[in-house]
């Protein structure tokens, strides 16, 4: 088999809020106060093949948006490596490091956040193409107006600034400006949660559309359930910081293993033509700067016991093609080899 | 039994330079006691302003430009500000998408929940702080008396709806109007919110205007359920019959647009285009420039209401089902 065109190896990422003064002058009386450290991400190995849309999803603090930034190669890893195409990014040189950058981008949430206002959407697009040279000053006008149009966009709009757009156009741009460096690898961090139902819908259908005409890989990140299972093969849960479950789009959504992801699956709401009684998991999510020991789920967890509490459960096959973290799934098969 | 709320014709312009833009145009609807109605729309459709407009918060240049609100069988259009500011948050409440919005942010909540309580009736310190000690357990605030003296910003995102939640509960409304209450909640948190609102609601028999723009929280939570589109109500029906049998172009295409598992590698649904700016309001009926099914007389007259069924009533030119004979 080929090499992932994406590999996250055992990827983390902290950040620190160093000590202020106070805390400092604090210390020298022998206070005794140490830094705060988060771990966004913690431990995360992910593998996305060629032309595989993976879905990650999470609630918001769970680090879903810091891994879409390593992925992207706008944040550096704490620890782990992370692989394109079967090399490892610290490692490259100046010129392949540039090409491994050039070949995942980003799309982002907020359009109107992550495109200059005082930029003409021909300019946003254009801009990064030429500056890698991968076309010249004589063809960036075509060039551009292929790229508006493979997106949806009208080239005759390519002169308007993003305020002059509705919000799916802006979304189009930000589509169009990742593709124009030609990247085999899209990461979309909640790239249509800014957008009404029936914009999402048409923003969707060309994610999808564009994955068959370019053979994309899409990383493709996301709060909404609705949205992942309905463009991801494959889709990972994340619960603070760490992947808990991993699976087919279709085993995940049939047979979900981790307690965190049956929990989700039953709580996302559907259209469906009655009332129903909405259950709720107990709990909020835990401070990422305290997260509870062992396993991060097991104080929300109606099956938690002791074990839970003090060991980390690490990812592990429970059928072909999915993998869960959770201690639940060694007591089952204990006790069916007891049996 | 007289519904709750009534409303009829209910229109909501705002004046500007080009003249007056009206973001609600003729909506009616209504709602009984213990009922829920979903009123279902994208941005700019007047969801929200109608919100607004049961409750006296239309500011300027906006004002009620016509129509009724029957509330308890009285009009509340014209009312002074004086009397409408002792309805609400008495008989009449409303919860927003941004709770930060409504509580002061450096204010301790006992200081804020007594304040709604004695703004409205006279009672002891003591009765009003135990009062607000039971909202606040009602609504699943773990440890609820030491949380009434902290600050809302000690508090986490969905901890902090149900602060508002209770706080707009606290004097036993007849009517409250959520507006997009669980939109920034993480599907968890929604879903507790969720289910606080049912049991509280089967407990006190408020009667709750949901406004949203997902049909599927809707879909779960409400009786009937309004599809607004261009500051009109396009359909309106019971929840069963709206989603299983859509009869407005409109309502077809926002279901088909919603992402689920059986259309998984099936291109969605699509409506082709973008919902129009208050100021490009097409003539005709409001969605026609986007509709597959339009004709010329859909650009020219606004269709009028016609029924489909028991309470189920749509206004288009080109059903997607044949009306009932009248």
């Amino acid at each position: 088999m080929s090499a992932p065109a994406l590999a996250l190896d055992g990827v983390s990422r902290r950040f620190v809020k160093p000590l202020d003064l106070a805390e400092r002058a604090a210390n020298l009386l022998g206070a005794g106060r140490r830094a705060q450290v988060v771990r966004a991400v913690d431990g995360v190995s992910l593998d996305v093949a060629p032309g595989e849309v993976l879905g990650l999803v999470g609630e918001s603090g769970c680090g879903k948006s810091t891994l879409a930034r390593i992925a992207s190669g706008i944040m550096e890893p704490s620890e782990g490596a992370v692989r394109i195409e079967g090399a490892n990014r610290a490692g490259l040189g100046r010129e392949a490091r540039r090409r491994a950058d050039l070949a995942v981008q980003m799309v982002f949430q907020d359009p109107m956040g992550s495109l200059n206002p005082r930029m003409r959407a021909g300019d946003i697009i254009g801009e990064a193409p030429l500056v890698h040279g991968i076309v010249g000053r004589g063809e960036l006008a075509d060039y551009v107006a292929g790229q508006m149009r493979l997106v949806g966009l009208d080239p005759a709009l390519r002169d308007r600034y993003p305020h002059q757009f509705s919000g799916g156009q802006r979304a189009r741009i930000g589509i169009a400006r990742a593709l124009a460096v030609k990247p085999t690898i899209l990461v979309c961090d909640e790239a249509t949660a800014a957008l009404d139902v029936s914009i999402q819908a048409q923003v969707l259908n060309l994610f999808a559309e564009l994955r068959r005409s370019l053979g994309l890989t899409l990383l493709f990140v996301s709060h909404d359930l609705g949205v992942v299972e309905h463009i991801s093969d494959r889709v990972a849960v994340m619960y603070l910081g760490r992947i808990v479950e991993e699976a087919t789009t279709d085993a995940l959504f049939a047979r979900p293993n981790h307690p965190y992801t049956q929990a989700l699956l039953a709580e996302v709401p559907r259209l469906e033509a009655r009332k129903r009684r909405f259950s709720a998991l107990k709990g909020e999510l835990p401070s990422p700067l305290a997260p509870p020991p062992g396993c991060h789920f097991h104080p929300r967890c109606p099956h938690a016991f002791d074990r839970c509490r003090i060991e980390r459960p690490a990812l592990r096959e429970v059928a072909p093609g999915q993998r869960a973290a959770c201690h639940l799934n060694d007591e089952a098969t204990r006790s069916s080899s007891r049996a | 039994m007289a519904p709750v709320l009534e409303v009829r014709d209910l229109t909501v312009v705002f004046d500007t330079d080009a003249g007056p833009l009206a973001a609600v145009n003729g909506v009616s609807l209504s709602v009984g006691r213990g009922e829920v109605l979903g009123v279902v729309g994208e941005s700019g459709s007047g969801k929200s302003v109608t919100g607004l407009a049961l409750l006296g918060l239309v500011d300027p240049p906006g004002r009620i430009a016509g129509g009724s609100i029957l509330f308890e069988g009285e009009d509340l259009v014209g009312r002074s500000e004086h009397e409408m500011r002792r309805l609400r948050g008495a008989r009449i409440a409303m919860i927003f998408q941004d709770p930060m919005s409504t509580l002061h942010p450096v204010l301790r909540i006992d200081t804020q929940m007594i304040e709604a309580i004695e703004a409205h009736e006279s009672v002891a310190p003591a009765v009003a702080r135990g009062r607000a000690l039971a909202a606040l357990e009602r609504v699943g605030i773990p440890s609820a008396a030491e949380r009434l003296a902290a600050y809302p910003h000690q508090f986490s995102g969905g901890m902090r709806q149900r602060v508002a939640i209770a706080t707009a509960l606290l004097n036993r409304p007849a009517l409250l109007v959520a507006d997009e209450p669980t939109t920034a909640l993480d599907v968890t948190i929604q879903a507790q919110i969720l289910a606080e609102m049912q049991a509280l609601q089967a407990e006190t028999g408020t009667a709750l205007i949901w406004i949203t723009h997902d049909l599927s929280v809707v879909s779960g939570l409400a009786d009937r359920v309004a599809v607004m589109y261009g500051g009109r109500i396009v359909e309106t029906g019971p929840v069963a019959a709206v989603i299983e049998r859509p009869v407005h172009p409109y309502t077809a295409g926002l279901i088909g647009s919603v992402p689920s598992r059986n259309r998984r590698g099936v291109p969605l649904a699509q409506i082709r285009g973008h919902a129009p700016a208050l100021a490009q309001m097409p003539p005709g009926c409001p969605f026609h420039p986007r509709c597959e099914r339009a004709s010329a007389l859909c650009a020219r007259t606004m269709p009028s209401a016609a029924s489909y069924g028991p309470a189920h009533e749509a206004a288009c030119h080109h059903p997607l089902a044949l009306p009932e004979a009248a």
